[in-house]
Formats: structure tokens, sequence, C-alpha cells
């Protein structure tokens, strides 16, 4: 990925304002931009969501296949998370193999669902070692604009609760057919990613917060206010009483982010 | 028996199925547009002209165009489409490009690129044609200099009619014949820019299919513009 080299004044300047609380469009530290959710956004997948988080855009899809199941479960359904960032939503984004960032991104949104345990991944079972279930979920970015995680994690929820079984008749998948079966799901989890820059810490990150950040850790968390999945990342260390700080504002933020799907 | 009556309804065999078009639906890109025909949906952004690399790709003489044309992994009729650039994905991607050079002049921007990423949601036919639509709108957007739109459509045979903008449930017809012929248009000069065939058809009903298909593309042409009016319309208002 090539990195874009900023300014060293706006870096100041954006530090300097960050101090007073202010922020560059002129949010409160801890305040998420208008976040809207909209679902059965791909008539071809099974499953689908929108979301958007400002001006940010990220669209998930579920397709669901039967395959074999893993030989260390037998019985129990697949799960996959793919993620794309595409060289459409942003002009740093290349073209080419996944590179790091979208394998992290892929895989801590996969992480929030799997250790959630948001599908009942038993009941994926059609007959013991031989045929599950895979739900494979994919986020491709529209647009850019800052915090694709949380967008990620909370479409790859959203698409999942969107999500009917095709038809299947013990042979092959009819996907022109769909069934109003939904997926088994119990826990939603939410991911809160909360950066620390400075002093401060600040949640819903604009594309030039995250490039001055000094560290970030994103929560993943269900409603009982339990912790699933988390993901420390930048270049600082944190101290104990940082992540206290910050698994706070990740519990607390999440509520208000499940409000929307 | 022969094919009657259209499996979506459509009422004629040169009705388009309905359509919309939006510019500028990606803020980060310098251009964007979205273009929705029946099931299929395509988004196209601009980036560009910028610093071309490799270097060794550069051209001092003048810019370049490069397309990226690739489906969702969720955009498929049937089972996941593994992401990445396959050989179908590679092809499009370069007979776009042919598609929309014809109206692009990049001679003011020498040693750089222009890149049009086209990404598809959703899709049921005509993915080629809908995204050569999407490009050439976003090329506008962007501010491309540009000699004309481009628009697209699929035009084709079912069993014994000449149909224009085949869905898949047409594409996959089986008691019969099909030809499925995507066609670019540059309406200035009436100049073809993309042309493909599958299937089977006459010398005559090829040239009728293409005929048919050019007057549809009008009803596209206009949405195309339309989509950019709508986007740079004047402030209403104190234009003092």
């Amino acid at each position: 990925m090539k990195m874009i080299t900023m300014n060293d004044d706006l870096k100041k300047h954006l530090n300097d304002s960050l101090m007073k609380g202010v922020r560059y469009d002129g949010r409160k530290l801890d305040e998420y931009r208008k976040i809207v959710v909209e679902t059965g956004i791909s008539k071809s997948a099974e499953g689908s969501a929108r979301v958007l988080i400002g001006e940010t855009e990220v669209l998930v899809g579920i397709k669901l296949s039967v395959d074999k199941p893993y030989p260390d479960t037998p019985n129990e359904g697949c799960l996959m998370v793919d993620a794309q960032l595409l060289p459409l939503s942003s002009p740093e984004f290349e073209t080419g193999p996944p590179d790091i960032q979208a394998i992290e991104l892929a895989r801590v949104v996969d992480r929030g669902v799997r250790e959630a345990k948001t599908i009942d991944m038993k009941k994926l079972c059609i007959k013991k070692g031989e045929k599950v279930w895979m739900v494979s979920i994919d986020v491709c970015t529209v647009n850019d604009a800052g915090n694709l995680l949380d967008a990620s994690a909370l479409g790859a929820v959203a698409a999942l609760k969107d999500a009917r079984f095709p038809e299947y008749d013990d042979v092959s998948v009819d996907y022109k057919k769909h069934t109003d079966k939904k997926l088994p799901l119990t826990k939603i989890p939410v991911a809160v990613t909360i950066y620390k820059i400075g002093d401060m810490f600040l949640v819903d990150p604009l594309p030039e917060e995250e490039r001055i950040f000094d560290a970030k850790l994103t929560v993943t968390t269900t409603k009982d206010g339990k912790i699933c999945a988390m993901q420390k990342g930048g270049d600082l260390p944190l101290k104990i009483e940082d992540i206290k700080k910050m698994v706070e504002i990740g519990v607390e933020k999440a509520k208000e982010l499940l409000k929307s799907i | 028996m022969g094919y009657t009556k259209r499996f979506d309804g459509r009422k004629s065999f040169d009705e388009l199925r309905p359509i919309s078009a939006k510019a500028g639906v990606v803020l980060r890109a310098n251009g964007s547009a979205m273009f929705q025909i029946g099931k299929t949906v395509a988004l196209a952004a601009v980036y560009g002209p910028r610093e071309l690399h490799p270097k060794s790709m550069q051209n001092p003489k003048t810019g370049i165009l490069r397309c990226f044309y690739e489906m969702m992994p969720f955009s498929g009729s049937g089972e996941r489409v593994r992401p990445g650039p396959n050989r179908r994905a590679k092809e499009i991607s370069m007979v776009t490009e042919k598609a929309l050079l014809p109206v692009l002049d990049l001679k003011d921007y020498p040693n750089s690129v222009v890149d049009i990423f086209i990404n598809f949601p959703q899709t049921d036919a005509g993915s080629r044609c809908a995204g050569i639509c999407a490009a050439s709108i976003a090329l506008a957007d962007a501010g491309i200099p540009m000699k004309d739109l481009v628009c697209a459509v699929a035009v084709g045979k079912v069993d014994d009619k000449v149909v224009v903008d085949l869905n898949y449930d047409e594409e996959a017809y089986e008691d019969g014949p099909v030809a499925d012929i995507p066609m670019a248009l540059v309406p200035s000069t009436g100049e073809i820019s993309l042309l493909q065939m599958d299937g089977e058809i006459s010398k005559d009903d090829l040239i009728k299919a293409l005929e048919m298909g050019k007057k549809s593309l009008v009803k596209i042409y206009e949405l195309q513009q339309k989509a950019l009016k709508e986007k740079y319309k004047p402030i209403e208002g104190n234009g003092e």
C-alpha cells in the first residue's frame, strides 16, 4: 500500500486541536458520525447489508453453500470472512492480492462473529461428517472515509440477520429460490475501535486521524457487556489503565451501534 | 413455438429493463457513478489522471487508461465468486478499455494514468455493458476530456426473436438458439466500440439486432446525461 505522508503542519494542527478536545470535523472525541444500515442491498446474495458511517460505505454479502465439514468439527457448519479493500473506494488501495490491512480487517471481523458464537454452528450440519452449510461473509469497501473496521463488523452482523437459506434438495442448492428460513443466530457482536492519540481517546476516526494515531484497540463485545475479541494496533504500546479506559468506551459505544441494526 | 413473451414481463423485445443512474457515488474518487439496469448494478470510480507506476508503463506522449472489472464475491447468480482477477474479468476489463478509449483524449496527461474500477454488488446479465455505462458517467464526472459518452447494452436473439437487453433467464434459454451480443456505441458518430458475440445468429439478424440496440441506446444515453446534470445542476435562487 502506498502511504500518503502528511504535511507536518497539518499533523501538528490536528494534534493541537485534539488536545483541546476538538476534532477535524467538529465532533466530540467519543462521537460517531451518523450510522445508516440498510439490508437486502444485493439480490444475488443470501443476505446483504450496506453500512454508512458518515461518508464511509461498506457492502457486506453472505453466500451460503453446501460443503464438507472440517475434520475436527464434523457436525458443525463452516464460517469464512473475507474482505476486499477495493481500489474503487480509496486512492490508497491498490489492485492485487489482499494486503495485510485487508487480511487483518477480515480476521478481526471473523473473530468477533466466531467467538461471540453468533451462529449456532451445530444447526448448520446437514449430515455429520459429510455435508454442512458454509457461511461466507464478504466485505467490500465502497468509500473509505475512515473506520472501515467498525463499519465492516456491523455490516457482517446486519447481513447475517438478513440472510435466508436458498432451497436445497440434498443434491444441489437452487440459488434462484430462497426459503423464509433464517440463519440460527444467537449473540450479536459489535466491534468498536478506540484510537489513542497522545493522551486522548477517540472513536470513529477520519482518514486524517487514522494517519496520526499512536495506538488503537478494537474491542468486540456482546449485549451482555462481555468481551469476545480484541485487537491492538498501532506502533506505540498501551498501559493497563489505557486498556481499561478503552474497553469502557468500547462497551458503552457498542450499545449505541447495536441500535442501528 | 418460439419465444413469445419475455420472461420478466417486458412488453416488447426491444424494451430495456428499468434503469437508474447516478453520478458521484464514491466520494473519495475523482469521479464515480452507479448504473443499474434490471437487477444488474454497476459501481464505477475514476482515479486520475495520476502518476503511473511502474514507470516502464509510462508513455511520454499521452496518458493511458486502465479498467478493472470485478464482481463482488456475492454478486453472482449462483455460488460465491472467488475474488481476484480471473480470466473472464481480465478480458472484460480489456474490452471495456477499448470501448471507452475512442471518446477519450489523454494527450494532455503524458506519463499519467486514468484508472477506472468497476465493481458489482449484484448482477443479472449485461454486467459489462452496465459497467461501461457507469464508467463513462464516472469519467465525465471526473472531468476527463471526452468527445462523447459511451453507452452499452446487450442485444441478441432468443429462439426466433431478436431482442434487446437480455437478462439471465433469456441468456440461459434452453428451448432454442440464443445469441448474446454486448455492444457499445459512441452516439455522436454512430460507431460501435464494443462488440462481442456468443451463440448463434444469422448475418441479417445480427444487423437487425445492432440497429435495434442502437435505437434503444438513445434512452440510456439520455439517462447518463441526466445523471450528470442532476449532480451538476445550477444552484437555484440568488444567481447574482
